[in-house]
């Protein structure tokens, strides 16, 4: 399983993004061979909007099963959905606890977008 | 912590003359104004600029002429009717290929297609923004340039800053004066808030654009109550405004008097609860302790 | 000619002016249109009754990806600085509420797996009422973008001798769609501290497009002289004040005509006209 992780740092121990469109980084693991890369996600931080649809493109080309944040917009979801990527929602610690609860299924998955989405 | 947000629908309703009188009724707020085409809130605050920033609203084409050919192939390819061939005083009043900047999109598609790599893409300045105090609390507004796009992304910015604001400071409460109309920037000033306060007049003009704005709110699934300004201009059209809200299930928080003093308030640079009593002072007052209840 | 009334702030009386002047233009037998480019929040069908002939779809073309043709190389994705098509996965996505119908896509695509296809964000209307030629264009609710909307109504041939527009409020790009190319903008305010700043701005704008203009101070008697004062200073023509009258108030509520308040209006209206064909035109 690869699971990606909105993140504020490049560190395992780095807080988790709550932003999924703009967050910082995605770290992304895999549980084959429990490899972590980094993949910034900078150039959406700035998007006047769309910053959503271009963190799912990003991460999916990356073959991303499932991915860990906590703000989800509507347009996120609706690529996240297309590209066949689960998103799961949590926030309340550390990239490593994120891919803890990841891999033993206790994070909540978002069945709709949980936000409004944004404009900039 | 509420983002209250005060729109109308059509314009000249008293959204900004309201949303003064409640900076002044309210406690513990930062105060934003997503006018940004023409903010005015400022002018009753008593504001003083803290720090101004730049607003890049987004990225335009500017052909270089000294690399252009005059190929025309650019024209071709723009859908914005925003690349032009006659002569400009700029160009000397010669017959050049030049970009209209007020109607570029800055899609970049004529950089892409330019075979002598002779339009440049940068970022635009399309405005700037303020951070101000005020004697009622933080106040965040700008002025997007003239003819400039991007309203929505400027509003973005002030919400985004205030929130920052309101959790570095601890405060409650964002009060938000919105523009008119119901498209881009209503669009970025209601999405996500806890609560929008419509103002509107008795008159079919007001009436008619406060039912697409009610529209719009219901579209986003935000929590609307309704305000009647100038309730006594027409009693008869006052009384069917609330009978919409009520087959709607919206709540009417207040009606407030046609009343001079509000204009007197504003000439005062006051806002209108404090400028002394007066019928739409006082109700205004009972507006809010409506609009409190339905936030908290 | 081409006559746009605008203002910085809303609810100076854009509409008011428009359509009365309108309406006393084709009092005096010239054919005469008016268009109705708030296309958020359009009044002026509520003052001028049209008896409508005509609708069409105001559309956007957005892309449509044929996924039988589509290799997803991401070529799309790469050309849109809108962000506004993905390649997800297996399929290519496309978000039409941010597409800004450049065709970027379609023109980069090297399977030419990408047709346009239009998709509606308004209507435009077509009428007549109180012997005007009635146009308007009307966004939907939901959709942010209004500028096409106001584009296509104002590619609509109008062969009228003389075409009234109605601008939205303020000074973005809705404003700048509806008022280009227009010969002459009349500038509506108040003389009150909003009203003078919002004002400004919009002086502003028109002399950044490059446009003849002048103002009409509306409820010219609740405020002060600052208006006034700056219009001399500037050397702006005042070309018409309207003083405050309850009984228009009220009219205006009801959606009716400021004559039939006061009949005086229609000839004051005609002479507003009468002013700026003569500046136009000499």
């Amino acid at each position: 399983m690869r699971i990606a992780i909105a993140s504020q740092g490049v560190e395992k121990t780095s807080a988790v993004d709550p932003r999924f469109g703009r967050a910082s980084y995605f770290l992304i693991f895999d549980t084959s061979d429990e490899s972590l890369e980094v993949v910034e996600n900078n150039q959406n931080v700035n998007a006047a909007q769309g910053a959503g649809v271009q963190a799912a493109e990003n991460i999916s080309k990356k073959n991303v099963d499932i991915v860990v944040a906590s703000n989800y917009g509507p347009k996120a979801f609706r690529a996240l959905e297309a590209a066949g990527i689960k998103a799961a929602m949590w926030a309340d610690g550390t990239v490593s606890e994120a891919i803890e609860l990841a891999i033993n299924d206790k994070l909540k998955i978002c069945d709709k977008a949980n936000v409004e989405g944004h404009w900039m | 912590m509420t983002e209250l947000v005060i729109v109308s629908g059509k314009g000249g309703t008293g959204k900004t003359s309201l949303v003064g009188s409640l900076a002044a009724l309210s406690e513990n707020k930062v105060m934003v104004d997503c006018d940004v085409d023409a903010a005015d809130l400022h002018l009753i605050l008593n504001n003083r600029v803290q720090e101004t920033i730049e607003f890049i609203g987004g990225k335009g084409a500017s052909i270089v002429n000294e690399k252009c050919t005059n190929c025309g192939i650019c024209l071709d390819y723009c859908r914005f009717d925003a690349i032009k061939h006659e002569s400009h005083p700029e160009n000397g009043d010669e017959e050049r290929y030049w970009i209209d900047k007020h109607a570029c999109e800055g899609c970049a598609v004529c950089v892409r297609n330019c075979p002598e790599q002779a339009i440049d893409f940068n970022e635009i300045v399309s405005g700037e923004w303020y951070l101000s105090d005020t004697p009622y609390g933080p106040l965040v507004h700008a002025r997007l340039g003239i003819a400039q796009a991007n309203s929505g992304k400027l509003v973005s910015v002030l919400r985004k800053q205030a929130l920052l604001l309101a959790e570095q400071r601890g405060l409650d409460l964002i009060l938000i004066d919105g523009p008119p109309g119901i498209g881009c920037p209503v669009i970025a000033s209601i999405t996500g808030t806890g609560y929008v306060l419509v103002v509107t007049e008795p008159s079919m003009s007001a009436m008619h654009d406060m039912e697409r704005l009610l529209q719009l709110t219901a579209h986003f699934g935000i929590p609307t109550g309704i305000c009647i300004n100038k309730c006594d201009i027409n009693p008869e059209l006052s009384s069917q405004i609330e009978e919409k809200a009520r087959k709607l299930n919206l709540p009417v928080h207040g009606r407030i008097r046609h009343d001079e003093a509000v204009t007197r308030a504003q000439l005062n640079q006051k806002s209108v609860v404090e400028n002394g009593d007066s019928p739409a002072a006082r109700d205004i007052r009972a507006l809010w302790e409506g609009v409190k209840n339905a936030i908290s | 000619m081409k006559i746009a009334i605008a203002s910085g702030k809303g609810g100076t009386g854009k509409t008011t002016i428009a359509t009365n002047m309108a309406v006393a233009i084709a009092k005096e037998g010239r054919d005469v249109a008016y268009v109705d480019c708030d296309v958020e929040e359009p009044n002026g069908h509520i003052f001028l009754k049209p008896e409508i002939k005509e609708q069409y779809d105001a559309t956007v073309l957005v892309p449509h990806v044929d996924l039988n043709k589509c290799t997803l190389c991401g070529d799309c994705s790469a050309a849109c600085v809108f962000n506004a098509i993905a390649v997800l996965g297996k399929t290519v996505e496309v978000f039409p509420s941010i597409c800004h119908s450049c065709g970027g896509c379609s023109d980069v695509c090297p399977e030419n797996a990408i047709d346009d296809i239009p998709r509606t964000i308004g209507h435009i209307s077509r009428g007549v009422g109180m012997g005007v030629q009635f146009y308007e264009g009307r966004l939907n609710v939901g959709e942010a973008i209004s500028p096409p909307v106001t584009k296509a109504l104002r590619k609509l041939d109008t062969n009228s001798e003389v075409i009234i527009i109605d601008a939205p409020p303020g000074t973005s790009c809705p404003v700048i769609e509806a008022i280009s190319g227009t010969d002459y903008v009349i500038l509506v305010t108040e003389p009150t501290p909003f009203g003078l700043n919002d004002l400004k701005l919009a002086v502003g704008m028109v002399q950044e497009i490059g446009l003849p203009h002048g103002i009409v101070i509306n409820r010219s008697d609740i405020g002060d002289g600052k208006t006034e004062e700056f219009c001399h200073r500037q050397n702006l023509d005042i070309l018409m004040t309207i003083p405050f009258d309850r009984r228009i108030a009220e009219a205006y509520s009801r959606g009716e005509m400021m004559s039939d308040v006061n009949s005086e209006y229609e000839r004051r209206f005609w002479e507003l006209y009468s002013s700026i064909a003569e500046k136009v035109s000499p």
